[in-house]
């Protein structure tokens, strides 16, 4: 693929991937973040998979691509299924009223993209390509997740919150080096699976405990 | 082939103990002791390891996992804290079952989680790679977040929820660290395969971008930190090491802090050589007096006798921190033996604490009195590990303390260790007056007085657990000279100058 198209896809991508986070901050309807979280799994696939297109298909953008094949499994079809179904049972839809509201939110997401901007200027510093120039994109989104977590209060938002920290440093191994060695990328994908069963089943337990998944109650342990 | 063979087997006998625990259940004459078995082999491994080290790294399974003194003496701190803990489990369990508080299939997912636990522990002091090493660390996480949250009650939700999100979050920040590492390694022309190598990269540190590096540096020891339980992001362990059974506290407060240290030792072998000392000495330092400061004011009104041991976790790992800050061979030294001490005495405290709890049902330190006069074994260990924990002599971490200190004033530190040992005063006067209410004193009339299970009815191997560590503890402090050359040969490795 010529050099012009390949950065207006990787544009593209990170766009959409971006996109998707600062609309989690947007909507309280819980399967509707469950759902944006799906897509944004799939432009991280789409992402990798221009990567490895770009890198020639005989060579190590091979492996990109199938890798990008087992991103889009895992990230926009099994953990959004296992989202779903936890949302399914909780018989919760919406997300309570969030500390910070809608608009200061997108407020937030602006600034933290400013600050992921400045922080990123020595790696862009040291490889200026296309590809690590749309690392701050993918740092943003860590950000934003973080962000999430902080300021949400409901357990399943803290889930997705996590995830999308997970996306946005996934993210931006494969900008900066086409991604970390394989048996590290298998593990750490084994650690995300297996942290989102655990949240899963602490969730009902939580339910079962304290009758809701309001983040608010957990104030019982404190000094 | 040996090599490989004391490589694998750490990793491979807790996991078998953890397979014979998901066929057979936990019984009580035969897969309770698989635990125990393990670690001693583990222990023993360990040992054997430090000796084939002393002279050199060696390297295993294709270059996946390596051993040098520093990996083999982490090792033998995993057995010797996983040991006691381990022979503590069935009287524990016993205990927890005669109350109604555990059934079966408890017992059995008790039996598989630790096992794995430990493996992934001992994984991730092996592992060469960094990345190997997160992935271990992070599985820590996964293993114990069902323990933690045993009970079911509300407080064990709460705390396990804690653990888990906080945990992973924090963690997480590491791992954007080895992402940018790798990248800088990329370009001083690291081969991929070796990018995240530990070894490698403290080689080839001086080609390695500064200001890419710098970034990493600060990402890793925040998120490492973390899980290690240093300011600012310890929320979750007091919630997390009150709530777990006593054996896993005992392994959480007294071995999976310092394996989440050592790799922040790892992380600064490399940034000392790409950025010269004083990045990661600010940090440290900063870091180090904040933990401990956080540990003194909540020690202050601390009514939990298992909190109370948890923010004394966090003040020693913020001692540590503030010894591998100063950075001297003189300092890592002493941080070393302080791990193991501080190992060795925390779980004796923890698993004492067990036994306090089973027997009076409350963790509260007002519901506890006259515990000396009632039930001698386990208060004399708790008091004797509590005496330890304060840096008292003659356990080691009395001749540790010293060595940060005198290391401190020696590299010019002086402000930083004096701030360290004033707040260290204020946490002696506040354990010091909550074990004293404990153990002396008149037993308080009333019910539930009278139902003590008496430390002499305690069965054999969960005394031996009890009396053993703190045991371990004083004899490293009379004299530590079996361990001088392998704890030289470790600090050497991670680039401590004299």
């Amino acid at each position: 693929m010529s050099d012009v198209t390949y950065v207006r896809l990787l544009d593209l991508a990170c766009g959409v991937f971006l996109l998707a986070a600062v609309l989690v901050l947007w909507r309280r309807d819980l399967a509707a973040i469950v759902r944006l979280f799906a897509l944004q799994g799939a432009a991280l696939a789409a992402l990798v998979t221009v990567l490895g297109v770009h890198e020639g298909l005989d060579g190590d953008g091979a492996e990109l691509v199938a890798l990008a094949v087992g991103i889009a499994v895992l990230r926009a079809v099994v953990l959004p299924r296992l989202l779903r179904r936890a949302v399914a049972d909780g018989g919760e839809a919406r997300e309570t009223e969030p500390l910070v509201n809608v608009a200061a939110s997108l407020v937030v997401a602006a600034g933290l993209a400013l600050l992921s901007y400045a922080v990123t200027r020595p790696v862009v510093a040291l490889e200026p390509s296309p590809a690590v120039h749309a690392v701050p994109v993918a740092l943003t989104v860590v950000l934003i997740g973080f962000f999430v977590l902080v300021s949400r209060r409901r357990a399943l938002s803290q889930v997705v919150g996590f995830l999308l920290v997970d996306n946005g440093i996934t993210a931006v191994a494969f900008l900066t080096t086409s991604g970390v060695p394989l048996i590290v990328e298998l593990g750490v994908s084994l650690d995300v699976l297996l942290a989102v069963l655990v949240l899963q089943v602490l969730t009902a337990r939580m339910r079962a405990a304290f009758g809701g998944t309001d983040l608010d109650d957990l104030r019982e342990l404190r000094d | 082939m040996t090599t490989t063979a004391l490589l694998i087997a750490p990793v491979g006998l807790p996991l078998l103990a953890a397979a014979s625990h998901a066929v057979y259940g936990w019984r009580p004459r035969s897969t309770a002791w698989s635990g125990a078995a393990a670690a001693a082999g583990l222990l023993a491994c360990g040992v054997a390891l430090a000796a084939a080290a002393v002279d050199g790294p060696r390297t295993g399974l294709g270059g996946l996992l390596r051993a040098d003194a520093l990996s083999a003496y982490m090792l033998i701190v995993v057995g010797a804290v996983a040991l006691p803990a381990m022979l503590a489990s069935p009287a524990y369990l016993a205990a927890e079952q005669a109350a109604g508080h555990a059934g079966p299939a408890d017992l059995r997912r008790y039996g598989v989680l630790t096992q794995a636990f430990v493996a992934a522990m001992a994984l991730a002091v092996l592992a060469a790679s960094l990345g190997v090493l997160w992935v271990a660390v992070e599985a820590t996480t996964i293993c114990t977040a069902f323990l933690v949250g045993h009970r079911r009650t509300r407080h064990a939700t709460e705390a396990a929820w804690k653990y888990v999100v906080i945990c992973s979050a924090g963690i997480a920040l590491a791992f954007l660290g080895i992402v940018l590492l790798n990248f800088a390694a990329r370009h001083a022309h690291v081969p991929s395969s070796d990018a995240l190598d530990w070894a490698v990269l403290a080689q080839d540190a001086a080609a390695l971008d500064v200001d890419v590096t710098r970034v990493a540096v600060a990402l890793l020891v925040l998120g490492f930190g973390t899980k290690a339980g240093l300011a600012p992001l310890h929320a979750w362990l007091p919630d997390a090491h009150s709530q777990a059974p006593a054996p896993v506290s005992a392994l959480m407060s007294g071995v999976l802090l310092s394996v989440a240290f050592y790799a922040v030792l790892r992380v600064k072998a490399i940034a000392d050589a790409a950025l010269g000392a004083g990045f990661t000495r600010t940090l440290l330092t900063a870091v180090a007096l904040a933990s401990l400061a956080v540990a003194a004011a909540l020690l202050l009104r601390q009514r939990d006798y298992k909190r109370m041991l948890a923010y004394s976790s966090i003040e020693h790992m913020g001692l540590i921190a503030l010894g591998a800050a100063i950075g001297t061979s003189l300092a890592v030294t002493a941080v070393l033996l302080h791990i193991l001490g501080h190992g060795l005495a925390k779980s004796a405290a923890f698993l004492a604490s067990g036994h306090i709890q089973q027997a009076t049902g409350s963790t509260r330190v007002d519901a506890v009195r006259g515990l000396l006069a009632r039930v001698p074994l386990t208060a004399g260990v708790f008091g004797a590990a509590l005496a330890a924990l304060l840096g008292f002599p003659p356990f080691s971490l009395f001749a540790s303390e010293l060595g940060v200190f005198r290391a401190g004033f020696a590299a010019g530190m002086g402000w930083a260790v004096t701030a360290a040992l004033l707040l260290m005063l204020v946490i002696v006067a506040a354990v010091a007056a909550r074990a004293g209410r404990m153990l002396l004193g008149a037993p308080r009339p009333g019910p539930g007085a009278a139902a003590l299970v008496d430390g002499a009815r305690l069965p054999r191997s969960a005394a031996l657990a009890l009396v053993a560590a703190p045991a371990a503890c004083a004899a490293l402090g009379a004299t530590a000279w079996p361990l001088h050359t392998l704890l030289d040969t470790a600090a050497a490795v991670i680039g401590a100058q004299p």
